[in-house]
């Protein structure tokens, strides 16, 4: 299991292709967040994204932020939701708009593991409620889009060293929750048999 | 007996501060049991993926600690335990009005994001009250003054991986273990393992859920004192750790950090069981409250 650093958004799509369930990312530059109402808006109310999200890695979140006077906001604790209630929006997300990487908390079903194959994407696994580190990471709140969604707007983050993340889906079709899943299920049987 | 209405006045101010202190002091600093449940998970887990989540929620609530924020960003539903002695002179609807208020000030002042929403319009209802928000689980105890309170503030992500299902009698304890089992395995990484894992059997099918609930705030690796329980918690663990979800879902040795039951006695012709997830950002904290209005907090109960 390699660990890797990759700036975000990519242009190469090897930088992508590299990466193998289990290993290891830390991510640079800027990072987008998303949320339940964010994507809903985009695929089944079909508002175009008022930003590029080429190459993008986006991030399941819902920020809590402090408003400043001059318009700008400032973080509070920005932290990462469950993954598995957004899975269906990313084909989408990948074909009509190039998005390169989700991230979030608790994984995706399996319906994700064939588009992100054909697409070229990943799913990044962050630890569930490791907030307070997370939001050491975030350098900066840079542009809050579609600010009448708050807290599920369309973030723009500025990150250093934001990780340590875990692929858990790969663009080659391994998932680890899938593995993880199957082993599990096999063992069920084995103690239901031994109770 | 009719209070002056200076004292209860002065006391609903009392419930009320504490109220608004220990749900931001359960937001921000877990309580010693559960650090060192983590640590030791830290030491225990041999996955590559796993480990890696263990490091990382021992640096996170080390930097909690040290830049004074948050462990989790999810500021959850207000959830509070009230023991009110049957001499505490303070009406359990004032005590419910003093831990809205200090729930709303609390939510207000630091300032916390807020979740409440009405379940149907899904608009925002105030800062994290709503109506029958927060939600409170009462006890009363005979030969007391005075109010023992515990709030648990409830993430969603753990609360959406909670499990009810009414068994029947002849599917015995077995049925009860499997389905805990089968809740725990299907659940993944959702609910942020590895946590406590809540269990309310008997009763009735409301009254197994709560159970449950009651059986996240209790301090962690405690035992029910009823031993035939007591050794179904003990076996529960062992079985749930063998499942290898892992930390986050990704696979290894913990995959829970203990698993707490709670029962009462039922009908012959029922075997309700409930699970309800704690994360493991099992975040608590407490106080008595004396019927003079003093405070005196205690995070380790």
């Amino acid at each position: 299991m390699a660990t890797h650093t990759l700036t975000f958004p990519v242009t190469d799509e090897n930088e992508i292709l590299k990466l193998r369930a289990g290993d290891e990312v830390i991510v640079q530059g800027h990072i987008i967040g998303i949320r339940d109402r964010t994507q809903i808006r985009i695929f089944d109310q079909g508002v175009e994204p008022p930003l590029d999200l080429r190459g993008a890695f986006l991030l399941h979140t819902a920020p809590g932020v402090r408003k400043l006077d001059d318009g700008r906001y400032e973080k509070v604790c920005i932290g990462t939701t469950t993954s598995a209630r957004m899975v269906r929006f990313t084909e989408g997300l990948g074909s009509q708009y190039g998005v390169r990487a989700i991230c979030g908390k608790g994984g995706f079903p399996d319906e994700a593991i064939e588009p992100m194959r054909a697409l070229g994407m990943v799913y990044f696994a962050i630890v569930g409620g490791a907030a307070a580190l997370e939001t050491t990471q975030i350098e900066e709140i840079e542009e809050v889009l579609w600010e009448e969604l708050m807290p599920e707007c369309l973030w723009k983050f500025r990150v250093k060293d934001f990780g340590p993340l875990t692929v858990g889906i790969d663009a080659h079709g391994n998932s680890l929750y899938h593995d993880v899943q199957a082993r599990a299920q096999d063992k069920l049987k084995e103690l239901y048999a031994r109770l | 007996m009719l209070q002056p209405p200076q004292l209860a006045s002065d006391l609903q101010h009392a419930v009320e501060d504490a109220a608004a202190h220990l749900y931001v002091w359960a937001l921000k600093d877990i309580p010693q049991d559960l650090r060192d449940a983590l640590s030791d998970a830290r030491h225990r887990e041999t996955s590559v993926p796993g480990k890696r989540v263990l490091e990382t929620i021992h640096r996170n609530i080390n930097v909690a600690d040290s830049e004074k924020n948050l462990v989790c960003q999810d500021t959850g539903i207000a959830v509070y335990h009230a023991k009110v002695g049957e001499h505490f002179p303070l009406h359990p609807a004032r005590i419910y009005e003093a831990l809205r208020d200090g729930t709303a000030r609390a939510t207000i002042e630091h300032p916390l994001r807020s979740n409440a929403v009405h379940t149907l319009t899904r608009e925002n209802t105030g800062p994290n009250i709503g109506y029958r928000l927060p939600i409170v689980h009462w006890e009363f105890a005979l030969d007391s003054d005075e109010l023992d309170l515990k709030c648990v503030p409830k993430g969603s992500g753990s609360e959406n991986m909670s499990f009810l299902k009414m068994l029947n009698p002849a599917d015995g304890v077995k049925g009860v273990k499997q389905f805990v089992l089968e809740s725990i395995v299907g659940a993944g990484g959702k609910p942020c393992p590895p946590g406590i894992v809540g269990v309310g059997i008997g009763g009735s099918a409301d009254y197994a859920m709560a159970l449950a609930k009651d059986a996240i705030m209790r301090p962690i690796g405690t035992r029910n004192p009823d031993p035939i329980v007591a050794e179904l918690e003990d076996e529960l663990l062992d079985l749930l750790n063998e499942t290898g979800i892992g930390p986050m879902g990704l696979g290894g040795d913990v995959t829970v950090l203990n698993c707490h039951i709670e029962h009462a006695d039922t009908h012959m012709t029922l075997n309700p069981v409930a699970v309800n997830y704690q994360c493991w950002a099992a975040r608590r904290a407490s106080a008595h409250i004396g019927a003079d209005g003093s405070i005196d907090y205690d995070n380790a109960v």
